[in-house]
């Protein structure tokens, strides 16, 4: 087929397109990946019954916003990694700021405990647990994000993945935080940390395999 | 022509295409296959026959992902990163490939010409175009070669209008999946 004959092919019945798909594929899996967390959350780890009263203390907003904020950054670096010759650009700020700004607090409150209560601080009773779990509240969000960019365009297949990866983690470990008993900043620190890194490091893994257009 | 004034001008044929006027859309894809070309011969100076093919790749998957042009966005930059990812592409292929089989023929590099019109595709789209299954080749086919409207495609072969939609949509990205999987 010669070139002229494909451009009259694909002009031929040609059909308008919506504007921003991009946007409107990753709100839907968001919004799927928000509700299948939530009823992971309700049906399966159960609320953490003190809610109303964690509500009163700083930590908990900070266990709460500071995955919130990775997710929304990487809402963010996901939608404009997903079109072909947008960068990500400062978006990944967005993604490290937040947790720079757990270390730092988190060694400020490591330095400041007495030596005999870091082991608590930094285990607490359930670091067996909190990774993954924050990598289960994750997969839901992660394989819609994932879908919804294989029907995007995304360049940059690993950072695009990564990026999908961080708004699924950020998005799970801030819904797990309503079951999640902690409150210490240097638990928080290393276990929400890595909890989120799971999902990135997959994305940025399995995104050069899956995000092939 | 300036930049900002072809930039400005094909971005306007592009929002036109993309609210479906096929006369916009037509000169925009025209005019791409020649800013294609010249660029991937001057990038491809060693593989001057992989041209032609990989402008119609390169046109192919602009339409199938037009929908991730926005238009805060010059698109430029968005037809930039489409070719230099199609290009990465191919190359990456080749020397996985060439580098198990044939050493890179340096002196053909001397002999390209200045070459400004289409020269003729290697790879048969159209025969491609007929290992689509019928749900897909078939409202292709009519609509998009021989230029029937959906309604009257959906007549002469019994599909629903939708399902003539989807099949030129769903059938479009298959032939995209099948070039990368023939790739050279």
């Amino acid at each position: 087929m010669k070139t002229d004959d494909l451009v009259s092919l694909l002009a031929k019945g040609l059909t308008p397109v919506p504007r921003h798909a991009a946007a409107q594929r990753l709100g839907l899996a968001l919004a799927v990946g928000l509700a299948a967390g939530l009823l992971l959350l309700v049906l399966g780890y159960g609320i953490r019954p003190d809610l109303a009263r964690a509500a009163g203390l700083s930590m908990f907003w900070v266990k709460l916003l500071v995955p919130a904020a990775i997710g929304c950054a990487g809402l963010l670096a996901t939608h404009r990694l997903a079109r072909p010759g947008v960068p990500a650009g400062l978006t990944w700020l967005g993604v490290f700021m937040p947790v720079a700004g757990l270390w730092a607090l988190a060694a400020m409150v490591w330095m400041a405990a007495p030596v005999p209560t870091r082991p608590a601080l930094l285990w607490g009773s359930t670091w067996t647990t909190c990774a993954l779990s924050i990598a289960a509240f994750s997969l839901p969000t992660f394989a819609g994000a994932l879908l919804a960019l294989r029907s995007l365009a995304p360049t940059q297949a690993r950072a695009a993945g990564a990026a999908a990866g961080a708004l699924a983690g950020g998005l799970g470990a801030a819904v797990y935080a309503l079951h999640c008993p902690e409150l210490a900043a240097p638990f928080l620190a290393v276990w929400y940390v890595a909890g989120m890194a799971i999902p990135v490091l997959a994305g940025a893994l399995i995104g050069p395999r899956c995000l092939r257009w | 022509m300036h930049y900002t004034e072809a930039e400005s001008e094909l971005r306007a044929l592009m929002l036109r295409g993309l609210d479906g006027d096929q006369v916009a859309y037509r000169t925009l894809l025209e005019r791409l296959s020649r800013h294609l070309r010249a660029y991937l011969l001057r990038r491809l100076q060693g593989w001057p026959d992989d041209v032609e093919d990989l402008v119609q790749e390169c046109l192919l998957a602009m339409h199938n992902q037009r929908h991730t042009y926005q238009s805060d966005q010059p698109l430029t930059a968005w037809v930039h990163a489409i070719a230099r990812y199609k290009m990465i592409d191919l190359l990456r292929a080749k020397s996985t490939r060439e580098a198990l089989h044939d050493p890179l023929d340096d002196d053909s590099e001397l002999l390209v010409d200045e070459q400004a019109g289409a020269s003729e595709a290697r790879r048969d789209l159209g025969g491609l175009l007929q290992t689509l299954p019928d749900r897909q080749r078939l409202p292709i086919v009519h609509v998009k070669l021989d230029g029937l409207s959906v309604a009257e495609t959906a007549r002469r072969t019994g599909m629903s209008e939708s399902a003539i939609k989807v099949g030129i949509h769903r059938g479009l990205k298959a032939l995209a999946a099948r070039i990368r999987s023939t790739a050279p």
